[in-house]
C-alpha cells in the first residue's frame, strides 16, 4: 500500500486478507470505549475521605435522601477514558475545521506560552489591585487596541462570549433610549443574520422584525427603508455577513438609522475578514461585540471560553457597562462603580483574563500590518476554495467573496445526495464538515470558512476531496453516500430521533430484560 | 367543506362553515426534513393575517408558521403536540397544525387553489 505522497504505508508482503473480528472489541488504537457508567465498580475511589461524622445537619429537611449515583473508578481509569475519547475526536490541531461564520483558526503556541506565566495565571480577581498592575495593564493594552482597530472611543471587555456581548451592546442601546426619554419597540434583523441576533433583541424586551435579502445577498435597502420607523430601537447587522458577502450599502445603512432616531449595532463575529482594513466605527456603527476567541485566535469550541468584549460610540460610552480601566499616573485602577443611567455589570468579576492575554499577545505578535495581512489572507483563501470548487459545486452568489464561501444544493439535484449526506462524506476523508443548512437564505447550505491559517497545501487536500464527492455525486453512488460515516468511530446517527426522544441522562439498564 | 387553499409561506387552509384548518404544505414539510417539534398558539389569540402563530422545528431549521387569515385560534392539534412526525407523514390530514374562526373571510380569495399553487412551485426551481 501507498500513501498519496508514493511512500509505502505497509510492509510489501502485508496480506490483503480480511480482517477478523477481535475479542476485545478494539481495533488496534481504535478502542472500543464503554460509558464511565458501566465502567462503575462500587466502592471503587481515586480519592480517600476521612469518615463523615456524625453532625446535625442545618438543612431544614432538605437533605439527599438517594444516593448521587457516581460511578466507583479509579484516577487511571478516569484518565485513560478521557484520553481514549480525545482520539476518537477531531480538533484544530489535527486538520482543517472549515466551519463558516465560526473562524475556527490555528491557536498560536506563543499565546498558550505567555497566558501561563504565573503573573497572569495565578492571580485572583480579589487581589488588591497594587499586586495586580501587571494583568490591569493587559487590558488596558487590549482595551486600546480593540478601540485602535475599530475606530471607537469605548470598550467594555467584560462580556464573556458574542451572544452575550449582543445583549451587552443591545442593554446599552436600551438604557441610552431610556436617558433620553424614547422607549422603542422594535429591533431589525437581516434574514441571514445568526440566530443569536434575534434571540438577544428578544431577551432585551423588543419585537424581532425581519428584513428580506436581496437577489446579491445583501440587505433590501428599499425594505430597509420600509420598515424603519420611529419605534425602531435598533438594526442589527454582521459585517461581512453570513453569505461571505461585504455588506456595500453600509454607510447608507448607518445614515437611514441614525435619520430614524435608531442605533446601529454591528455583529462583529466576522471581524475577522476586515480586522486592520476597515474601521467599523468609520462605517456609522454604534456597538459592535468582537468575538476574541474567533478574529484574535483564543482557543474555542470546546478548547476555551468565549470572550466578547463590545465597543462603543461617543453616543453610547455613558450608558457602557462597568467595569473599565483608569489610569492615574503611573497606577492602573478598575473603575467598578457605575454611572447614573449605565447598564452596570454585565459579569461577577472582569471577564476572561486568560483570552485577554492570548488575544493581546495575538495582537503584539502580529503588529498592525500584520493583522491587516490576516484579514488579507483569509479572503484570499476563502476565494481560492470558491474558485478551485465552481466549476463542481454551486456558488450561492457571485464571487469574490471575503472570509466564506457559500454554496447551495443545486449541484447535488436529481443526484439523490442531499447536504447532510455530502457533508458525512466529508467525514469519511478526514475533515470535519463545514456549516450546513446555515444560511437559511439560500436552500441546502453550506458554508466553508478556511481562514488565514491553512497552508495552500492543506486548502488543495481539502478542494481535492470534495471535487472528489461532488464527482461521485453526480456520478450516481447516492448509496455510498446514505451509508457514510463508514470510517467514523460511531456512524450515522439518528438526528431525528435524537431530537424527538431525547435522551439527557444515562439510564441504568434493566438487569431482567437484558437476561 | 371548501377546496383547500394555499399561501405563499406554505400553509394550507380548508373552511368549513367559519372555521378553517390550517397546515403546511407536503413541499412545505419536505424542505424542511423531519419536523421535531411544532410550537402552537394559544387558543383565544386573535391575529391578523401574516402574523406569526408557531414555529416548526426541524433537524434543519427553526421556521415561523404564519397564519394565512385573520381570525381568533379556536382549536390546536394536540395529536402533533406529541408526535411532531405526523407533520411529515400526513401534512395535509392528521398534521394539521390549528383551526381558526374567520374575521374576515374575504382573505380567502387572496390565497391560490391546488393548480395556482403547484405553478408557484415550479417557480421556485
Amino acid at each position: 500500500m501507498m500513501n498519496r505522497q508514493g511512500r509505502p504505508s505497509q510492509p510489501s508482503d502485508a496480506t490483503t486478507a480480511p480482517i477478523s473480528a477481535t475479542w476485545t472489541g478494539h481495533r488496534a488504537l481504535d478502542l472500543n470505549e464503554p460509558l464511565l457508567f458501566e465502567q462503575d465498580r462500587p466502592g471503587v475511589t481515586g480519592v480517600d475521605f476521612e469518615p463523615v461524622s456524625e453532625g446535625k445537619t442545618r438543612l431544614g429537611g432538605l437533605e439527599r435522601d438517594e444516593k448521587i449515583g457516581l460511578p466507583g473508578l479509579t484516577e487511571s481509569q478516569v484518565v485513560r477514558h478521557y484520553t481514549r475519547l480525545s482520539r476518537k475526536n477531531y480538533a484544530i490541531d489535527m486538520g482543517i475545521f472549515p466551519l463558516g461564520s465560526c473562524t475556527m483558526k490555528h491557536n498560536p503556541r506563543l499565546n498558550e506560552a505567555v497566558a501561563a506565566m504565573p503573573g497572569f495565571a495565578d492571580i485572583h480577581p480579589l487581589q488588591p489591585m497594587a499586586s495586580v498592575q501587571g494583568a490591569l495593564g493587559v487590558m488596558e493594552q487590549l482595551s486600546h487596541w480593540l478601540k485602535t482597530l475599530t475606530g471607537m472611543p469605548g470598550v467594555s471587555l467584560s462580556p464573556k462570549a458574542g451572544a452575550h456581548g449582543e445583549l451587552c451592546g443591545l442593554m446599552t442601546i436600551r438604557a441610552a433610549l431610556e436617558a433620553r426619554g424614547d422607549a422603542r419597540v422594535r429591533v431589525l434583523v437581516p434574514e441571514s443574520a445568526h440566530g443569536t441576533n434575534p434571540a438577544t433583541a428578544a431577551q432585551c424586551g423588543y419585537k424581532v422584525d425581519s428584513i428580506p435579502a436581496n437577489d446579491e445577498g445583501r440587505v433590501d435597502i428599499e425594505a430597509l427603508a420600509e420598515k424603519l420607523g420611529d419605534d425602531v430601537a435598533a438594526i442589527m447587522l454582521t459585517n461581512p455577513n453570513t453569505c461571505g458577502l461585504f455588506e456595500r450599502d453600509i454607510i447608507e445603512i448607518a445614515a437611514m438609522t441614525h435619520a430614524a432616531g435608531a442605533f446601529f449595532y454591528c455583529d462583529g463575529a466576522n471581524f475577522n475578514a476586515i480586522v486592520g482594513k476597515v474601521r467599523p466605527g468609520d462605517l456609522g456603527i454604534d456597538a459592535m461585540h468582537i468575538n476574541l476567541h474567533k478574529t484574535f485566535s483564543t482557543p474555542h469550541g470546546g478548547g476555551g471560553p468565549g470572550s466578547g468584549p463590545v465597543v462603543f460610540s461617543e453616543a453610547l460610552v455613558p450608558f457602557a457597562p462597568s467595569p473599565f480601566i483608569a489610569r492615574e499616573g503611573d497606577t492602573l485602577r478598575l473603575v467598578e462603580d457605575c454611572a447614573d443611567g449605565a447598564v452596570g455589570r454585565m459579569a461577577a468579576f472582569h471577564g476572561q483574563m486568560g483570552m485577554y492575554v492570548r488575544a493581546l499577545t495575538y495582537m503584539l505578535s502580529h503588529g498592525s500590518d500584520g493583522l491587516a495581512q490576516v484579514a488579507e489572507d483569509a479572503v484570499l483563501n476563502a476565494n481560492y476554495v470558491l474558485e478551485g470548487l465552481k466549476d463542481v459545486m454551486s456558488p450561492s452568489f457571485e464571487g469574490p467573496c471575503m472570509h466564506e464561501a457559500l454554496f447551495d444544493d443545486r449541484f447535488l439535484k436529481d443526484t439523490g445526495v442531499t447536504t447532510l449526506d455530502f457533508s458525512k462524506a466529508l467525514i469519511d476523508e478526514g475533515f470535519h464538515p463545514m456549516t450546513m443548512y446555515f444560511p437559511l437564505v439560500v436552500q441546502g447550505a453550506m458554508l466553508i470558512e478556511p481562514t488565514e491559517t491553512e497552508s495552500k497545501e492543506s486548502l488543495d487536500e481539502f478542494i481535492g476531496a470534495l471535487r472528489h464527492l461532488a464527482t461521485m455525486a453526480s456520478a450516481g453512488t447516492s448509496n455510498s453516500f446514505a451509508a457514510a460515516p463508514q470510517y467514523s468511530p460511531v456512524t450515522r446517527l439518528d438526528e431525528t430521533q435524537a431530537a424527538r426522544n431525547p435522551v439527557l441522562s444515562y439510564q441504568v439498564p434493566d438487569q431482567d430484560a437484558a437476561e | 367543506m371548501s377546496d383547500i387553499r394555499y399561501s405563499e409561506d406554505h400553509e394550507w387552509i380548508i373552511l368549513d362553515g367559519d372555521v378553517g384548518t390550517i397546515g403546511i404544505s407536503d413541499y412545505a414539510q419536505g424542505a424542511l426534513g423531519d419536523v421535531v417539534f411544532v410550537e402552537m398558539p394559544e387558543i383565544g389569540a386573535s391575529l391578523d393575517k401574516g402574523a406569526e402563530v408557531g414555529v416548526i422545528e426541524s433537524v434543519k431549521a427553526a421556521s415561523e408558521i404564519y397564519t394565512p387569515v385573520s381570525g381568533e385560534i379556536v382549536a390546536v392539534n394536540e395529536a402533533v403536540d406529541g408526535d411532531p412526525s405526523l407533520v411529515n407523514t400526513d401534512p395535509l390530514g392528521e398534521g394539521w397544525l390549528f383551526k381558526i374562526k374567520l374575521s374576515k373571510p374575504e382573505e380567502l380569495n387572496g390565497l391560490s387553489n391546488q393548480d395556482a399553487y403547484n405553478k408557484f412551485l415550479e417557480g421556485l426551481d
